[in-house]
């Protein structure tokens, strides 16, 4: 049986293969390509954010009563990646390579430690308080994510 | 329920925690290398002569040790999720500490004279032990199941051996007095820093950083769980050995030597591997300087462990120095090098964004740390240690080696400081007002 570590951390893999791709297409010259692959991967990336802050942060939230606590810190970052995001569309409408790959490795370092944070403390803590309902969670977060 | 007690999530430090120490490191590299070029030739007359002690202890505790205290504290919040408690006070003390203490041991190596030596050792000694007791109070309170955890955990205690041995020789030339055991202290001093706490600190923070830089697949699991702990009770064993009767200690301490070389060894083909087998195809400067290293790290090792069963091999690269070149210029420096170049850049991008955050535009981190820049340093670093190393064989080309190495100090010093002015110029356009000034 899946756990939410488990499900979250093979997300997170996901993710990173398809950041992979879109970075791998900006050496090439189309830009349509460039632009498609980007969106596929910031489609699973907002999938992603959606599942943690729709569902599993607010359950972990309502078990614990820590709503200032990690989930906190992980919602801010949230917001940093999306500014990346969005700098990275930017780039890609201006045509601009050296801004893409530069706001590309920003994001990378900065998803990474994230990640990090999220698959070494977080969702173990959550595996743990939500033991009880992990089936439930688990299948609230593919809802969400649909 | 048991939550983890103390765990943290807080944000990083505040910036000059780290860069107070990666700002001083190219410094102790280029001092050396001006030793280097005012000695010359003569250094490689013998490896025990004050000159070269002097040098050994600018590139170990001055570049090296500088750049790991200052990336250990920052990256303690966000691998073991366990920040370095009142981490201001913390840095400031173990920099003031040890930037003085550093130069006064060289400085006491290199005039013979006492009064240095001795306030060298105070400096030194407290420094380190303020930093042991912050870092180890913040891996005791880490989730003790973290590989790279117990890497670091390991890694500190050969910092403690390390200091401890190296505290009890400055003594020595501090006040003059009789040493007995001072060669046997010597290669126990330089083996517990150099394959303690530079190899264990580098083996453990791989386990994290290789796979999040270059999208590899993870280290395989008996390694992250054996390798760390295996390398430190080998270490424990080899100086066990050290004591033991004449006519077995040879051959004990050979094969405990060579497991340990092994075991460094896998290490660093199980790297290059999964750095082949890396998702990400953009190639950058941090996986050069990493690929470089650890094909140094894999020259010194079978250096290392051939000199030890061919003693003539040892004599033709002149004491050792060929194996210190490669050990601590190629792949030490190139490991820390390459490590610098995405914390840099990344922690100014980190703390501008959370002042700029809906103010204005936050430069990437391409635009903090341009990629040309970074490449001609790295070309130069490339350059320099093979003559280094070759300086061994034929001594005239540490002329050079050591300018090669100095020129490319000084172009890392000139990099840093670009990204921390991009930093400073950006921070004053927060309406906030710049942070303070920790």
């Amino acid at each position: 049986m899946d756990t939410i570590s488990s499900y979250m951390t093979s997300d997170h893999h996901r993710c990173d293969e398809l950041f992979a791709q879109a970075e791998a297409a900006a050496s090439g010259q189309d830009w349509g390509t460039i632009a498609a692959d980007l969106q596929v991967f910031l489609d699973s990336m907002h999938r992603h954010f959606k599942m943690e802050e729709e569902v599993l942060f607010p359950a972990f939230e309502q078990r614990t009563g820590m709503s200032m606590g990690p989930t906190q810190v992980m919602r801010m970052e949230h917001v940093q990646m999306r500014e990346l995001f969005d700098a990275m569309a930017d780039a890609v409408k201006q045509q601009d390579r050296e801004e893409f790959l530069g706001q590309a490795e920003t994001l990378l370092v900065m998803m990474q430690q994230h990640n990090m944070k999220e698959e070494q403390m977080l969702y173990r803590m959550v595996d743990q308080t939500l033991a009880g309902e992990m089936e439930e969670v688990l299948q609230q977060m593919r809802a969400a994510g649909a | 329920m048991s939550l983890q007690p103390g765990l943290s999530f807080s944000q990083a430090p505040p910036i000059l925690v780290p860069f107070r120490f990666f700002l001083s490191a190219p410094l102790f590299g280029l001092l050396a290398a001006l030793l280097m070029l005012w000695y010359g030739t003569s250094l490689m007359d013998s490896r025990w002569q004050p000159s070269v002690l002097a040098l050994t202890h600018l590139m170990t505790l001055g570049f090296l040790g500088m750049a790991m205290v200052g990336a250990m504290m920052q990256m303690l919040p966000v691998v073991a999720g366990s920040p370095v408690a009142h981490p201001v006070g913390v840095a400031r003390a173990v920099h003031v500490l040890l930037l003085p203490g550093v130069l006064l041991l060289a400085g006491g190596f290199l005039f013979g004279t006492h009064w240095p030596m001795r306030i060298a050792m105070f400096l030194l000694g407290s420094g380190f032990t303020v930093f042991v007791a912050a870092v180890g109070l913040s891996l005791k309170r880490a989730p003790p199941d973290s590989p790279t955890v117990v890497g670091m955990r390991f890694a500190v205690g050969a910092l403690v051996v390390t200091a401890a041995l190296g505290l009890t020789l400055a003594s020595n030339y501090g006040w003059d007095w009789w040493l007995i055991e001072r060669v046997r202290l010597i290669n126990l001093h330089l083996t517990w820093g150099l394959l303690g706490w530079v190899g264990l600190l580098v083996v453990g923070v791989s386990y994290q950083v290789v796979p999040m830089f270059q999208l590899t697949p993870s280290y395989p699991k008996p390694l992250t769980r054996w390798l760390t702990a295996a390398i430190f009770a080998l270490l424990l064993l080899w100086s066990v050995a050290q004591y033991l009767p004449d006519a077995v200690q040879e051959q004990a301490m050979l094969a405990v030597v060579s497991v340990a070389a092994i075991g460094f060894m896998v290490f660093a083909v199980v790297t290059l591997r999964l750095q082949l087998q890396r998702r990400r195809k953009q190639s950058d400067v941090t996986l050069l300087f990493w690929r470089f290293g650890m094909t140094c790290l894999l020259l010194a090792l079978v250096l290392g462990v051939a000199g030890q069963v061919i003693p003539a091999l040892d004599r033709m690269q002149g004491d050792n120095f060929a194996l210190a070149f490669l050990f601590i210029a190629g792949f030490a420096v190139s490991v820390v090098n390459g490590m610098l170049y995405k914390i840099v850049p990344f922690l100014i991008w980190f703390h501008l964004q959370s002042l700029l955050m809906g103010v204005t535009k936050v430069p990437n981190m391409r635009q903090i740390m341009p990629e040309p820049g970074m490449r001609r340093q790295m070309w130069l670093h490339f350059a320099a240690v093979p003559l280094l190393v070759l300086s061994a064989l034929w001594p005239p080309l540490i002329y050079p080696a050591a300018l090669l190495f100095g020129t490319s100090m000084i172009l890392l010093e000139v990099n840093l400081l670009y990204a921390f002015r991009v930093y400073q110029q950006n921070a004053k356009l927060a309406t906030k007002g710049e942070p303070s000034s920790t």
